[in-house]
Formats: structure tokens, C-alpha cells, sequence
């Protein structure tokens, strides 16, 4: 697992403006003096630094002779996997977090942690602090990362909860990389919200698709789950808006002992009313954050529920519905998912167990989250040997 | 204390739910199917069905979720089910937006079979007498583009409409002319038995992308018994027609159908394997319609609907058999039902649609020019009742054979969301009006349902369907299959 953020070890010397402040990082010594003045530059490999970038970022153990120890900012090795093109901010009590990493297909922005679902198994808590610093942080970011940017994915908490500043920082991301595919993770309920959505699909993305939750057919379990009573109603009727305005949306579920029952019936639910979204994903349990403290309700073994699933894909494929099982080791699926299997843990947080070691399908195997090698995972491991 | 509520807290409290409009109907000694407007169904116990309509039913019981996510049931703050109630209301009815797709060419009434259930085809050399005109043929097509459906299907049927092919050469050709212009999905079918065909059509049919639509009723002494033709050789002219159109137009390009005779009734498997033999994916074991020869040749009209239902399902689970060994095969009557069950979508089909299809959805030109509302309604008129003739193309316009009486009148009084005992079946979301039979056999478009063969067969195959779903969760994995391919 990738470090994503952490203390610096040693600050610039020189009192630097206040506030948070983004670097998109070079490592190309050869960079025309034009454009040091828009970098930092990331001294990774020993030798000669070259002068006149904006910052500098020295890594341990590098042996390098730094020009201005008084613009330069000191990290551990836990950041060597920083590289060329990587975006980065730094805080004024030292901090530092990586917010683009230009070699992955996995990055995502923060944009809040403050979020109206509280959701049981929830990876990124809640808080209900003011953290509009990071909207404004991600305005700035979008001007650095690379134009050339496959995907880019907007995450919270509940993004939409800035409304119309949300909707703006759409606009602004599709100005500077309009070739960029977006992924929005939303609850779905501000869409419930008619102007909201039209708001939304005025900002006419080229590429643009909202991720929303739905965890029952029964809203009683869906708004238990989410802990947020009429949550299932606002939801549904954000997803019938968003498609009313010919706006791509996919249909997240996370599969755990709350949810793995009722999971034909919603396929079902889904088949019957939601026809028209676009994709629904089947997802593993991440077990960290909300999901740690509730792992008594929320652990099953996968290959508990692994008929349901089955019975989920084969409705939803049955229907026409493009379906993706996300987050499960390969061995704890039937054979009749692997059509619709996706390797899909985000890089940064992907491992494979002891167990897997001599497996012979783990290039196929979609893994672990960190968190679950380290949290424990399912008993019922079979290497396919 | 946990930050976190129990599910307790998000489940309502006893009796704190209104019933959204539901039927039933009883399908076993204890079990009832519950459907709604849309056609979503919950098999109920009767206990529970008398909880739930007495609002005695716990808000944390299975039975509950379920009716509340199929929209049976709504609590006072589901603003959705309502707003997917009136969507899937809308996608059903959407069809009718369109109006018609299905334009029938009857080219010609000619034909070179005497089949005794045939309704319309005449043995004769006359041309001039049984063949439509190229004049009535332009003023058909005129027709035809006036439909605002963005999808046009013309089909030319007969007698044996290959008799007459110089006119659906005309037809054709004239018909993508207009369509430069008219940009239409443009589809053509030729109904025919394949006895006639020959290589120069069969590369028009290539060359304008024309489906044939054939004819196989079963093994060879079946089909031939079925369809007397000079030298009883029609068994053998489809089956070398078939290839040669395969050959020549694509496997895609050549569908068949069966009318089942009493002489059928015992043989379901037969049939059924002959079309596996000829490499079929698929059967629709059709019933015979009751008009025409078919009621007046009594030997072959001489078996009633508990018989034929009989021999269907005899079908159905030998097909069903086929399927759970890994043999892909549907039956296509049972697909259209099954898509009204299982989907929110409607297959169009004018047997089973509300408001009847007649006219609106499906309309025949026949070769003298007279319009009417369906195929049958065509076959009434040899019986010589003429009320489903909405006019002919060269005395009245698009809008006196559209707004026709005749026909506003058929569809409005046959209704099924409202006519009687249609309004009270549960079955009634999957079923149609057909008004056009029960005028043939009551004399008035809703007839007396208690008495309707047509409500006994489609109930009777209804029952089956549901039965399966309850029982073989195989088959009903088979059923989501077919109601998906329309």
C-alpha cells in the first residue's frame, strides 16, 4: 500500500506564502528554464540538480547537492514512488499529500468529508468540519494535471453537497481536460433535486459518469445501511432525474451481511425500473474506515454469498445491463461471474495474500485491498493450482 | 452506545402503508399471484395476502419488502414508486406513440397449396381476378409512408404472394425510392411457403435485404397432410427452398412458422425435433385461428382450446428439457408473454395488445384494395362480415380509414383496462383485446369472457408460465432468457 499522505521531514528554511500550496512535480533535469518556474522539481537520483524550479522536493537517502536548501522540502522514503508529472500539496504545519499521480489510472480527488448518508461500512468517514479548502485545492490541482489524462475520478463524502460550486468545478475540469473521462462517486440524493440535475447535465461533459449507491430493493434496508431515513427515495428519484437528462450514471452495490440477501431482488429491482442506467458494479467490502468498527454486522465470507452474486449477474446480464464484480478474489466466485469479473482495486491499495502465492491465476485475480490483508479476509482462499 | 442505528429504526411501524392498484388471482389451493398495472407479480400465500390488504402486515417481514419494492405497497414518504409506476406505465404504453409498423401487402390471393384450414387462397389461373394491381400497390404505399412510426415493416402475404413477385419487385423498388426521402427503418418480409422459389428471387431478396417468413408444420407426413399441393411434393420443395435461401439471403433471413391441426395435437415432440433438424433456434407453437375454412372444415377446426393447451405444454416442457441440456431453443409464444411478465417492456404483438393492435399497430391492404384492420379481419370477410373493413385505398383517404368508426369504436369498447372482467384478471397486464375474435365468435368485440377461448388459452399458458417460475428455478432462469430476446 502507497503512502498518500504524510509528514514532510524537514520544511523549507524560508517562510513559504500560508496556506496550502500544489506542485506538479518534475523529474526531468533537461526541463526548459521557461517551465521550472511552473514546477517543482523531485530529486530522486543522485547527481546534479538543476537550478531555477519553483520548489524542490528531496528524497532520503538521495545523495544530491541541493541549490536552495530554502525552497526545498525534505520527504521520507515511504514517497519515493513519487514521479515526473505527479501533483502534490503541502500544508503549512508540514504535511504532504499526493493528489495525482500521472503513472496510475486510479486517482481521485477528495473533495469533502462531509457527507449527508452515514453509511455502516463507509471507507472515508464522515466529519462535520467546514473543508471548502478542499474544492478550492482541487481547482487549482485540474489546472496541473496532465492534459493528456485518460480518467479522473471526483470523490468524497458527498461531492454535490457545494452544489452550485460543485457544478462549477465540472465546468472548470471539462475547460482543462476536456479529453479527460470523469467519474463522479455521489449518493445520488441532490439529484432528487430536478434544477440540480438539469444544472448538472447543462454542464455537458463529453465523458462524464456518476457513480450512486444502491444497497436494497427494500428501502428500509437501504436507508439502515446508509443510516439516513428517506435516503433510498431521494436516491432513486436522483437516478431518475440524472437519466432524465441523458446523464450517464452507474449503479454501485457493496456486498456484505446487510446486503448479500436481498441482492436478486434488487438486480431484479433494477432490471424492472432502472433499465436505462448505464453499468452496475457488484463490489467487495473495503474493510476500513466505518467498516472496521462494524465488521461484527458487516463480515461475510465471500464464498458465503457466492450464489447470490451469481444470481445477480445472471439476471442483470440477462436484462442487457452491462455488470462489473469488482473487489473479490477470484477463487471465491462461481465460474459463471468470471464474464462479467473485473480486476479493480485501485493500485495504491492492491495486495494478494500468503495464500495466493502459488497460485497460478493470480494475473487474473483482482486481489485484496490492503486493508484486508491486514484486517483479515476470507478463510476460504483456493489457490487454483 | 453505537453511533450507529439499528435496522429497526428505519422500518415503519404496523399498518403504516396505503395499497397501490393490485389484482389476484388464485393459482393452487393456497397460493395466490398478485400483479400490479405494470405486470410485476408476488406469489402470495392467503394469509398473507388478507395481512396485506388489511394492513396487517409487519413492516419487517419479508413479504413486506418485497410488495413495497414491486411497487404493491407505498408508505406515505415514497415519492418514487409512484414516479416509476407512471415510467414504467409510459414505457408500456410507449408502442403507441408510433402507431402503425406493420403494413400487410396481400399481392395476391392465388396459390398453389390446398391447405383445407387456409381462410383466403383461391386455386385459379386468372391473374386479373386475385391479384393486386400495381395501381393499387402505389396507392397502398402512400399509405404506408403516411404512418409517423419511425420504423416501417411492409410484408407481403397471399395466397402465396411469389405468384404475383413482378408487383413485390414494384413494391419494393418503389418503396426505398420513397424512403431516400422518408429515411425509415425500412424492413421487408414476404410470407411464402418457399415452393416457389427461384434463384433470380432469392438474389432480389439478397440484394433488398427481404426476410422470408416460411412455413414448417412438422415432420414430413404431418406438413404434407397439412399442405396439399399438385405432386404432394411440399415438404421436400420447403426443405430444399430453406437451404437454397440460406445459401443465397443469409441463415438470419428465413424464419418458419407452424399452424397446429388436429393431426398435430399428438405429435408437440416431432414438430418440435423437425425444427431442431432443420437447425431452427426457436418454435411458435401457433394455435389455429377460427375463421374461415378452418371453422367451416370441421375436421380440421374439430379441436378445442384444452386440447390445444395440452399439446403445448406437452411443447413447452420438452423444450424446456432441451434448454437445461444446453440447447438453446425458444418457443416464441411464451417469449412474448414472458417479456409482458418479466420486463417493462411491451413486443408489440398485435395478438396481445391493449388497445388491440388492429389497425393501429398492424394494418392489411388486401389485393382489391380494401383496407382492414388485421389479418383476420380479412378472413371475416370471406365469412362475409365486412365490420373490420375500414375502407378501400382508391375511395378513401388515410384519415376516413384511420378515424373510421369502425375501428375507434373496436378498440375504445375493447379495452382491457376497462372492459369487463378484462378490468378485475390479474392476468390482464400480459394479455390483449382482440376484438376482431370475439366479434367472429359472440358477435360484439368483448364477448362473454367466462365462455372466450381465446382467455382460456392465454390463462391456460399463463398458468403454466407461472407455475414453472414458482417450482424450477432453472426454468425460470430460461424464461428471463426469452422474455429478454424480444
Amino acid at each position: 500500500m502507497l503512502t498518500l499522505s504524510g509528514r514532510v521531514i524537514k520544511r523549507p528554511s524560508s517562510s513559504e506564502p500560508s496556506g496550502p500550496r500544489l506542485y506538479s512535480l518534475s523529474t526531468q533535469a533537461c526541463t526548459p528554464l521557461a517551465l521550472r518556474g511552473k514546477k517543482a522539481f523531485l530529486i530522486k537520483e543522485a547527481g546534479l540538480v538543476p537550478e531555477g524550479f519553483t520548489h524542490y522536493f528531496h528524497l532520503e537517502g538521495v545523495s544530491a547537492t541541493i541549490p536552495e536548501p530554502e525552497k526545498t522540502t525534505h520527504l521520507g522514503k515511504e514517497f519515493s514512488y513519487l514521479g515526473n508529472n505527479d501533483v502534490v500539496s503541502i500544508t503549512e504545519d508540514g504535511r504532504i499529500r499526493s493528489i495525482f499521480r500521472a503513472d496510475s489510472n486510479h486517482n481521485s480527488i477528495l473533495l469533502t468529508e462531509q457527507c449527508d448518508n452515514y453509511c455502516l461500512m463507509c471507507s472515508q468517514p464522515p466529519k462535520k468540519i467546514d473543508d471548502s479548502w478542499l474544492l478550492r485545492e482541487a481547482f487549482e490541482a485540474i489546472r496541473l494535471i496532465p492534459r493528456d489524462t485518460k480518467v479522473l475520478g471526483f470523490t468524497g463524502g458527498e461531492p454535490t453537497l457545494y452544489r452550485e460550486e460543485f457544478i462549477k468545478l465540472l465546468e472548470h475540469t471539462k475547460n482543462w481536460l476536456p479529453n479527460t473521462s470523469l467519474h463522479v462517486l455521489s449518493n445520488g440524493r441532490s439529484f432528487a433535486d430536478e434544477n440540480f440535475a438539469y444544472m448538472y447535465s447543462k454542464v455537458d461533459h463529453p465523458d462524464l459518469m456518476v457513480g450512486i449507491p444502491i444497497y436494497s430493493a427494500d428501502p428500509a434496508r437501504h436507508d439502515y445501511v446508509v443510516q439516513a431515513t428517506g435516503a433510498f427515495d431521494e436516491t432513486v428519484r436522483g437516478v431518475l432525474n440524472l437519466k432524465r437528462f441523458g446523464q450517464r450514471v452507474e449503479i454501485r452495490v457493496v456486498l456484505h451481511k446487510q446486503t448479500y440477501r436481498g441482492l436478486p431482488e434488487l438486480a431484479m429491482f433494477i432490471a424492472r425500473n432502472l433499465l436505462f442506467v448505464d453499468q452496475v458494479a457488484l463490489m467487495g467490502l473495503e474493510n476500513t474506515g466505518f467498516a472496521r468498527a462494524n465488521i461484527d454486522s458487516l463480515w461475510i465470507d465471500p464464498i458465503e454469498y457466492k450464489d447470490q452474486l451469481s444470481e445477480a449477474v445472471q439476471i442483470l446480464t440477462a436484462y442487457g445491463i452491462h455488470t462489473s464484480v469488482y473487489n473479490h478474489p477470484l477463487c471465491l466466485v462461481n465460474s459463471d461471474v468470471y464474464p462479467s469479473y473485473v480486476k479493480s482495486i485501485s493500485d495504491w491499495k492492491n495486495e494478494y495474500a500468503n495464500e495466493c502465492i502459488p497460485c497460478k491465476k493470480i494475473n487474473e485475480c483482482g486481489g485484496f485491498f490492503s486493508s484486508g490483508i491486514k484486517n483479515g479476509y476470507s478463510h476460504s482462499l483456493k489457490p487454483f493450482v | 452506545m453505537s453511533k450507529f442505528s439499528t435496522l429497526e429504526k428505519y422500518v415503519s411501524p404496523k399498518g403504516q402503508y396505503e395499497l397501490l392498484p393490485f389484482r389476484f388471482e388464485p393459482i393452487a389451493e393456497d397460493n395466490v399471484v398478485a400483479t400490479n398495472y405494470v405486470g410485476e407479480f408476488v406469489f402470495l400465500k392467503r394469509k398473507q395476502l388478507n395481512d396485506f390488504v388489511q394492513k396487517n402486515l409487519d413492516a419487517s417481514d419479508e413479504t413486506y419488502s418485497l410488495l413495497r419494492a414491486k411497487h404493491f405497497l407505498k408508505e406515505s414518504s415514497d415519492l418514487a414508486s409512484i414516479e416509476l409506476l407512471g415510467l414504467k406505465t409510459r414505457t408500456k404504453f410507449s408502442n403507441l406513440r408510433n402507431f402503425t409498423n406493420l403494413h400487410i401487402f396481400v399481392v395476391s390471393l392465388r396459390c398453389d397449396h390446398s391447405c383445407p384450414y387456409c381462410q383466403v387462397s383461391r386455386q385459379s389461373e386468372n391473374k386479373a381476378a386475385f391479384d393486386m394491381s400495381i395501381a393499387t400497390a402505389d396507392k397502398a404505399l402512400q399509405i404506408v409512408f403516411r404512418s409517423p412510426n419511425p420504423a416501417i415493416k411492409i410484408e407481403f402475404q397471399g395466397g402465396e404472394p411469389l405468384l404475383n413477385f413482378d408487383l413485390i419487385r414494384h413494391v419494393v423498388i418503389k418503396a426505398k425510392q420513397i424512403n431516400e426521402v422518408e429515411k425509415r427503418n425500412l424492413e421487408f418480409v414476404i410470407a411464402t411457403t418457399l415452393s416457389l422459389i427461384t434463384d433470380d428471387i432469392l438474389d432480389f431478396c439478397k440484394e433488398h435485404k427481404i426476410f422470408l417468413s416460411s412455413s414448417l408444420d412438422g415432420p414430413e407426413d404431418l406438413h404434407n397432410r397439412n399442405r396439399p399441393r399438385p405432386g404432394k411434393d411440399s415438404y421436400a420443395r420447403f426443405v430444399e427452398g430453406l437451404k437454397k435461401a440460406r445459401d443465397k439471403v443469409g441463415y438470419q433471413s428465413v424464419s418458419a412458422l407452424m399452424t397446429t391441426t388436429t393431426a398435430s395435437l399428438t405429435r408437440a415432440r416431432d414438430i418440435i425435433d423437425e425444427y431442431l433438424k432443420h437447425d431452427f433456434d426457436g418454435i411458435f407453437l401457433r394455435h389455429l385461428s377460427p375463421y374461415g375454412f378452418a371453422i367451416k372444415t370441421k375436421t380440421y377446426g374439430a379441436y378445442n382450446v384444452d386440447h390445444w393447451l395440452e399439446f403445448y405444454c406437452e411443447g413447452l416442457d420438452y423444450i424446456l428439457d432441451l434448454n437445461k441440456q444446453g440447447v438453446y431453443f425458444t418457443e416464441y409464444f411464451a417469449s412474448l408473454l414472458l417479456t409482458k411478465m418479466l420486463t417493462s417492456k411491451d413486443p408489440g404483438f398485435v395478438d396481445l395488445m391493449s388497445p388491440a393492435g388492429a389497425g393501429i399497430a398492424a394494418v392489411v391492404f388486401n389485393y382489391d384494395g380494401d383496407v382492414y384492420a388485421s389479418d383476420e379481419s380479412r378472413m371475416l370477410l370471406e365469412m362475409g362480415d365486412d365490420t373490420f373493413k375500414l375502407g378501400n385505398l382508391h375511395t378513401n383517404s388515410y384519415e376516413d380509414i384511420f378515424t373510421s368508426e369502425a375501428l375507434l369504436s373496436a378498440l375504445d369498447d375493447s379495452f382491457t383496462m376497462s372492459a369487463p372482467m378484462c378490468s378485475d384478471c390479474a392476468f390482464e397486464p400480459w394479455c390483449g383485446a382482440e376484438p376482431v375474435f370475439h366479434h367472429a365468435i359472440f358477435g360484439d368485440v368483448l364477448g362473454r369472457k367466462p365462455e372466450s377461448e381465446f382467455c382460456k388459452r392465454i390463462m391456460g399458458v399463463i398458468r403454466y408460465l407461472l407455475n414453472k417460475m414458482q417450482t424450477d428455478p432453472e426454468a425460470k432462469e430460461i424464461f428471463m432468457r426469452w422474455a429478454n430476446k424480444c
